[in-house]
């Protein structure tokens, strides 16, 4: 990345002296990127959360009494209005606050399921893992938004998932979604991690003072492999807010039954405003997506040279 | 050699099955086929349901009804689209052309650019070329095909129009409606777009392996006995650096296929381009199962047939590999 190679160098003798995860952050803030990022990312997660202050008509609120759809950005509404007349800024935030919410939910679920199956399956090997990754690697190398839409339409038509669930159009269904979409690539980055982990001596002093497996996996090779299980969660963070606006430009994401929002519902608006060329309603829901896409992937890299041990800086 | 391949296209069979079979219950379970013919036709009669059931394997035990559809699709005899208007395969061989070509222009033009970029930012890291190439390499990467290919039209049809009086680009379709015939200069006018989407993703993705691929290599020992042997910077680059750094990117070319189709699809879409995504999402949408099977089939066995491919590659060039 850039800037990630400049400016530690002179500080090896120093860095001897701090804890391996001191010595993480130092390097990551030496990403100048990814600190920019956490500024920005945490500016906006603090707009979005203040929605009530920040926005400045409801999500469903007119700007003002017809005419007005379409109107282009001016004072009365900074970004414009859409089809039918509501403010652009004000719905851009509120469609941010709950792609962030799917990002991190989602995200949350799937590094915990990914991160228990990727340490049970690298700690046990044998069948289990060959099945596993198997079926990992089928799955993956499938393309994402076939195997995405049909796991949908299944989940969806599970209907003793329902009260887990939710109705198929809710934020709810996408949130349990990508949370059990996402949690294959998470299995496969705990699983390489563990699978070197444990031959290390600390596992196998664990186990000859006679520690479980299930002690061992808890205590010793899951803290061990933070490091990736944050790169993971980034990942899947921005994998599920993107392929949320992807099935929403495609109408099957969230329905704005109630008047919600998110960002896939406002880009798929997009697709519809290009041709007539409304290009507020195209190109700011595109921007603030690839900003926050931008900036996880930032910090997620960062995170990744930040954590890795065996970092060659030449290369990275 | 051969008995490795041998032995690896064999197992590509029962897996082929296996897969296809998965893809059967998933399609049973979520487009729910019978349900999706009845809403279709409102009118059909009795015979006609049970007709589609037979026909499509549709019976209510899954191992029996996959076979039914097996038996008849071996044999060649597929069964009409949902509406029973169509019939499958001249669609789905249309489809395939099509994005065959799309995919192969960007696939060819991206890889291209991909490792042309990643070399030159491979020469000297963290100089500043290097970083103008691995920032836009990573943008390719965050940014998703829908927004460059929403921002592309903007740009080339819609503003263009209106500040030049001509669209530069088309932004749907192969040929402009009612065109009949061959015509290379206005096929290539219609794919530019869609295949500049394609092709950021691409260049993106190979940029970045190739320079850390590349990278890896220059900094290993051979470079150094190569160097100091006094062989010219052009040959270590092209004999001895190229070559060894290629070897990890043919096995990722491979197995990136199912992302650059996930791509196509996106793409196929938004451009109205008659390709296997438009077929597949328009297909899927009405649940219609005799058109929806064959496209998984083929999608299976590429996906397949490309992991082996990067497989036997893997093992023919780099001499290094066991085979047991």
């Amino acid at each position: 990345m850039p800037g990630s190679t400049q400016g530690f160098d002179l500080n090896d003798k120093i860095e001897s002296t701090y804890s391996p995860r001191q010595m993480a952050l130092r390097r990551f803030m030496a990403n100048k990127a990814a600190v920019v990022s956490c500024f920005i990312l945490g500016a906006l997660t603090l707009f979005v959360v203040l929605a009530p202050f920040t926005a400045r008509y409801g999500v469903n609120e007119a700007v003002q009494v017809p005419p007005n759809s379409f109107l282009t950005p001016r004072a009365q509404a900074w970004l414009g209005t859409d089809d039918i007349g509501r403010d652009l800024y004000s719905r851009l935030i509120y469609g941010v606050r709950v792609s962030l919410l799917i990002g991190l939910a989602s995200g949350l679920i799937s590094v915990t399921l990914g991160a228990l199956v990727g340490a049970v399956a690298g700690f046990r090997g044998g069948k289990f893992d060959d099945i596993m990754m198997r079926v990992t690697d089928l799955f993956l190398a499938f393309p994402f938004l076939v195997s995405l839409l049909v796991v949908r339409n299944v989940l969806g038509a599970l209907t003793w998932l329902r009260p887990i669930t939710g109705d198929m159009s809710s934020v709810r269904f996408i949130i349990f979604l990508f949370g059990i979409f996402g949690w294959m690539g998470v299995a496969r980055i705990v699983r390489g991690q563990v699978l070197s982990l444990k031959e290390r001596e600390f596992v196998e002093a664990a186990r000859a003072v006679g520690a479980s497996r299930r002690y061992i996996i808890i205590r010793h090779l899951l803290p061990n492999s933070v490091g990736p299980i944050m790169v993971a969660l980034t990942f899947s963070i921005v994998g599920a807010i993107i392929g949320e606006s992807t099935l929403a430009f495609f109408g099957y994401g969230p329905q704005a039954g109630d008047g919600a929002t998110s960002l896939g519902i406002l880009v798929g608006t997009a697709k519809g405003a290009v041709l007539t060329g409304f290009w507020w309603l195209a190109v700011f829901p595109c921007m603030a997506l690839t900003v926050i896409a931008l900036s996880i992937n930032f910090i997620g890299d960062a995170l990744r040279d930040a954590t890795d041990p065996r970092l060659d800086r030449g290369a990275k | 050699m051969f008995r490795y391949i041998f032995r690896r296209a064999a197992w590509s069979v029962p897996t082929l099955m296996l897969v296809t079979f998965m893809v059967y219950i998933a399609l049973r379970i979520g487009t729910n086929p019978v349900e999706s013919y009845k809403r279709i036709n409102p009118r059909a009669t009795k015979e006609k349901i049970q007709e589609y059931i037979d026909i499509n394997g549709l019976d209510p035990n899954y191992v029996k009804g996959y076979f039914t559809w097996l038996k008849n699709f071996l044999t060649g005899n597929w069964p009409r689209s949902i509406k029973g208007s169509r019939e499958v395969w001249p669609a789905l061989k249309d489809a395939m052309a099509n994005t065959l070509r799309l995919g192969t222009v960007a696939s060819v033009v991206g890889i291209f650019f991909g490792l042309i970029t990643g070399v030159f930012a491979a020469l000297k890291p963290g100089g500043r070329r290097d970083i103008f190439f691995t920032t836009s390499a990573f943008v390719g990467i965050s940014v998703p095909p829908f927004i460059s290919a929403i921002l592309l039209q903007l740009l080339f049809a819609v503003y263009w129009q209106r500040w030049f009086g001509s669209s530069l680009f088309p932004t749907s379709g192969v040929y402009p409606a009612g065109h009949v015939g061959f015509n290379l200069f206005l096929m290539l006018k219609f794919m530019a777009l869609p295949t500049i989407v394609v092709a950021i993703q691409i260049v993106a993705i190979y940029s970045r392996y190739m320079r850390s691929s590349l990278i890896e290599v220059l900094n290993s020992d051979y470079m150094r006995t190569a160097r100091s042997k006094g062989i010219s910077e052009r040959r270590i680059l092209f004999n001895h650096g190229m070559r060894n750094a290629l070897i990890p990117l043919v096995t990722i070319a491979a197995l990136d296929f199912g992302s650059i189709v996930g791509g196509l699809i996106i793409t196929e879409n938004i451009f109205s381009y008659p390709g296997m995504g438009l077929y597949f999402l328009k297909s899927f949408g009405e649940g219609d199962f005799p058109l929806l099977m064959p496209w998984m089939v083929v999608i299976v066995s590429s996906v397949l047939a490309f992991n082996l491919l990067a497989d036997i590659a893997y093992a023919w060039l780099d001499p290094r590999i066991r085979l047991e």
